[in-house]
């Protein structure tokens, strides 16, 4: 039987949930031992292959670029996971949705800076009006929530992926765990 | 000269089991171990059946009952557990959390929060309705108490205990559907409130971090409850 192929893609999130991935320690043998870890923030790939069997998505959908990622992701994968609280829910991201994008800049930018105040504009990608979930962009096969889920967590829905089966996360993590 | 007491037989998913004729579907179920989710109830509070998510299934009935306000009758026979009725609750359960701005991992009671188990308990693992990010105050005023309106559910055991147990009714909710608020006083900061009296009722049976005492590590979030069920208890002897 041929290796499974994954990825992991980090959008709108602080990275908390690849820490945790990285926290299965030893166990990550045991995984890569079942597939290959073919497009990462872990690992120096610029293009995000084709055919990928499962993708870790963390993070929320919070500007243009993570829009454009997440539909290419989610066409060139099978089986896409909403990874942590950010892409489940959207999370502390989501968190200045009540205030929009305009406000947020502005309060980043201009109202907190003495030196040379300006929102930058050039070769970042723009904010989107509101922060949102992954699967209210994109099919999501699998939501693991937690911030961060722990290393156990992952590594358990991880090995039921791989053995095609579907992880039950309810028993396993809850948001905010 | 106490009444003669009356007992209705009856099947909760087809067990057979007997209660007071004064009893709820829900006392009657917790009396044999049969689990049937809540949120707004609280034992030693009047039930008022707000939240839904104790919605039972009754033979004959096409309407789903909430088992914290509706009463056993004799030959009833009661359903808990089926799919469409975890639908419904998980369905209740996702409404409360894209309503407001739930966020777990930032919450002072994260950890401690019965919303956030039910989530767990219920199977709930994201919100399938689009979330509504409203614009909520943080009213911290009170020399040692906080309301959070990112977090409340409008379950109102604030307002119950604060009126049936402490008699101080401090509590309210002001406003209509969506724009339900739960108040202080005549919508006045909580810290102004002249008849607050700090007692810390209404921190205590908040089933979520709407309500939480200042000064305190996230690690002792944990809300005590015990008191209420021993203070009604010890009101209905002396009456």
């Amino acid at each position: 039987m041929s290796k499974k192929r994954i990825a992991t893609v980090w959008l709108d999130g602080c990275s908390g949930c690849h820490m945790s991935f990285l926290d299965m320690d030893e166990r990550l043998i045991e995984v890569f031992q079942q597939a290959d870890l073919v497009y990462s923030p872990l690992v120096d790939l610029k293009e995000f292959p084709e055919q990928v069997d499962i993708t870790l998505v963390e993070g929320a959908v919070s500007s243009e670029e993570d829009l454009h990622k997440i539909r290419m992701v989610r066409e060139r994968t099978k089986i896409l996971v909403a990874f942590g609280d950010c892409a489940v829910t959207g999370n502390v991201p989501s968190m200045r949705n009540p205030f929009g994008a305009k406000a947020t800049l502005q309060r980043a930018y201009l109202e907190n800076v003495t030196l040379h105040p300006q929102v930058p504009r050039e070769a970042i990608p723009a904010l989107l009006e509101k922060v949102r979930p992954v699967h209210e962009v994109v099919k999501v096969d699998v939501f693991i929530p937690g911030c961060p889920p722990s290393a156990e967590t992952i590594f358990l829905a991880l090995s039921d992926l791989l053995a095609d089966r579907m992880p039950d996360m309810a028993k396993l993590t809850r948001f905010g765990a | 000269m106490n009444q003669p007491v009356r007992v209705k037989t009856l099947k909760i998913d087809d067990r057979d089991v007997s209660g007071r004729e004064d009893e709820t579907i829900l006392e009657v179920a917790r009396q044999n171990g049969i689990f049937i989710p809540t949120l707004c109830h609280l034992e030693g509070l009047t039930p008022i059946g707000a939240c839904r998510l104790c919605l039972v299934e009754i033979k004959g009935v096409s309407r789903l009952l909430p088992a914290c306000v509706t009463r056993v009758e004799e030959g009833m026979e009661v359903y808990t557990q089926s799919e469409r009725l975890q639908k419904y609750r998980r369905m209740v359960l996702e409404l409360l959390f894209s309503e407001r701005n739930h966020i777990c991992s930032v919450c002072v009671v994260n950890g401690h929060c019965e919303l956030q188990s039910m989530a767990q308990i219920l199977g709930m693992t994201h919100v399938s309705v689009p979330y509504r990010f409203p614009r909520l105050p943080v009213d911290a005023s009170h020399e040692r108490f906080v309301v959070d309106h990112n977090r409340c559910i409008l379950c109102t055991r604030c307002v119950r205990v604060c009126d049936e147990i402490e008699g101080a009714h401090t509590w309210d909710v002001m406003g209509r559907g969506i724009d339900s608020r739960v108040i202080t006083d005549l919508n006045q900061p909580w810290g102004e409130s002249e008849t607050c009296t700090s007692c810390g009722k209404c921190v205590n049976v908040c089933p979520t971090g709407a309500l939480f005492e200042k000064g305190k590590p996230v690690s002792d979030r944990q809300k005590k409850r015990q008191f209420l069920p021993y203070l009604t208890m010890m009101r209905e002897e002396r009456r």
